[in-house]
């Protein structure tokens, strides 16, 4: 459930896009929600508390100076920026066993309560299980819930959107039984399916990914959406996509790989 | 499972890994009755328990809304945390059992009872004779993840919030945290902190720094007086030993500086006396000869 943070009144969300992350391979949709936090200084407004995730704490992850850097985080925050319409769920941590499924019903039934117009959802999906048709071209698809395709389905024609193929269900049976796949991807497929079924407007951009360092994988993904959002416009032309270097990474991605090697080790 | 050729095929385990709990969420699989009975029966099995005693409801009144006022709440999760309370503020007060968790999982199972040997997994509470609002709370038992939720609403659900302060104490390992520098150069035992926002008191040591994270039933604690605006501090100590070690437990000794826990010790005279008989008799117990 959403609480906000200290005693102010519950912020209004209605008509924004909430950007959300699906916990998934290589984790690139919780870093490029972080990009997203960090590169427009969003302000906490709220948290996700919730029994589906495994508790873990930190301190702010934003941290720009001594000052704000002791301020607590948990594992499910809420940002919002009401000049861009934007509400950000930032998820930190993995899914309690069996969870996932009333993860997403009460997930759900807060977009519907603070009815958002839109929801955007990051995520990635093993490259090594791709068929033949979704190892050609970007590694980057979209997929739209009936509910958006009016409002966004054009779009994504101008933009030459590739959208997520179905595969086959039982290759080499039957052909004709098609289904939507993406292994790795987490509450992906259930979250996608709930929205269309609840006509809620989803979209879900995802990127085709293998574990390691995802950092590139995250910038690559968070590029895609600003062609749609434009949530920061190119320094040389307005109308071109943000490059990468314009994304802001923050401090909390030290380390990222581990602690110092003992020196002894040369 | 086999079929009717004889091979054997493994079935999507109900235990489940991640692969099968995508498996599942993607086909929306149907579940028997047979699996709801027995996953049902899982859950039942995996309840946390919280058995309040009877001397608790004697002492503070009318325990007709299940509920005790509770001004200064002290929780030390893990066997070094635990030890400390035993050695520095248990034996200074004086404290009685008041109740107890009673809780199953993979790893451990608590029994309802109070009287517990130190060598037992549990979790019990102890309330303060001279002030009934001051509660303490050891748990040296795994709380799993999907328990730790439960915990917590069912503790803090018994407890009327009066100026509440929580103070959490833990331990992981040394090699959990992150630094630039190398682990093994770090001079450990040693102690961080994290904080709530409502937490205005001064700190006893250096604050955690990011990137680090501190996860389990410390963080989970830590979350719920975050979100319900309940000043909170966590005291974790980092160590290089994970079995009941004297140093890491003195590592703890700057807390009871702490405005929370100066009151509470009194004599610290047999401390250490007592300390070095709790040790000895745990490794005696985890001596294979026993």
């Amino acid at each position: 459930m959403f609480v906000p943070c200290g005693s102010s009144a519950p912020p209004d969300f209605e008509d924004f896009t909430l950007l959300l992350p699906a916990v998934s391979v290589g984790n690139i949709g919780q870093l490029a929600v972080d990009l997203v936090i960090f590169t427009l200084d969003m302000p906490k407004v709220g948290y996700f508390y919730t029994d589906c995730l495994v508790p873990m704490v930190g301190n702010n992850p934003y941290a720009t100076a001594e000052e704000n850097s002791t301020e607590l985080s948990i594992n499910a925050e809420v940002y919002s920026l009401p000049s861009k319409k934007l509400v950000v769920l930032q998820i930190r941590s993995p899914f309690v066993k069996n969870k996932y499924r009333s993860f997403c019903q009460t997930l759900l039934s807060w977009v519907k309560s603070s009815r958002c117009s839109k929801v955007i959802l990051l995520s990635s999906s093993h490259a090594y299980q791709r068929d033949d048709q979704q190892l050609h071209g970007t590694p980057l698809r979209c997929l739209l819930s009936p509910a958006i395709q009016k409002s966004a389905g054009d779009l994504m024609q101008r933009l030459n959107w590739k959208e997520m193929e179905k595969v086959t269900a039982y290759p080499g049976v039957n052909d004709a039984d098609m289904v939507l796949r993406i292994p790795g991807g987490g509450i992906t497929t259930l979250l996608f399916n709930e929205s269309c079924s609840n006509g809620i407007q989803m979209a879900v951009l995802l990127k085709f990914c293998s574990e390691g360092d995802n950092i590139p994988d995250a910038l690559a993904l968070l590029n895609y959406l600003n062609e749609w959002l434009q949530l920061i416009k190119s320094e040389q032309n307005s109308d071109a996509p943000a490059t990468p270097s314009q994304w802001k990474i923050p401090h909390s991605w030290r380390l990222l790989f581990g602690s110092g090697l003992p020196p002894a080790l040369f | 499972m086999a079929t009717f050729f004889g091979e054997v095929v493994a079935a999507p385990s109900r235990a489940g890994m991640d692969d099968d709990e995508e498996e599942a969420a993607a086909v929306e699989r149907e579940e028997t009755p047979e699996d709801r009975e027995i996953r049902r029966e899982l859950e039942k099995k995996r309840e946390v328990h919280i058995l309040w005693s009877s001397k608790l409801s004697a002492s503070t009144g009318s325990f007709t809304d299940e509920q005790f006022p509770c001004s200064k709440f002290i929780l030390a999760i893990g066997h070094n945390a635990v030890a400390f309370l035993s050695s520095f503020v248990l034996n200074s007060g004086c404290w009685e059992a008041v109740g107890s968790v009673k809780l199953w999982n993979e790893w451990c199972r608590t029994s309802n009872t109070t009287s517990v040997l130190p060598t037992d997994a549990f979790c019990l509470f102890y309330k303060l004779i001279s002030d009934p609002t001051v509660f303490l709370c050891q748990c040296n038992c795994y709380v799993a993840e999907d328990q730790q939720f439960q915990w917590l609403e069912k503790v803090f659900g018994c407890m009327r919030e009066e100026d509440l302060q929580v103070t959490i104490l833990s331990t992981c390992p040394v090699t959990d945290y992150k630094t630039p520098e190398s682990t093994l150069t770090l001079p450990s035992p040693f102690l961080k902190a994290l904080k709530t926002k409502e937490f205005k008191e001064t700190v006893s040591c250096p604050l955690l720094e990011q990137p680090n994270i501190v996860q389990g039933l410390p963080s989970a604690v830590l979350s719920y007086c975050q979100v319900w605006q309940i000043p909170a501090v966590l005291y974790q100590c980092y160590t290089d030993v994970i079995k009941l070690d004297t140093v890491t437990i003195e590592a703890f000794k700057p807390v009871l500086s702490s405005k929370n826990l100066k009151s509470l010790v009194k004599d610290m005279s047999k401390s250490t006396e007592i300390l070095k008989k709790l040790v000895t008799t745990n490794e005696i117990h985890n001596n294979i000869y026993t």
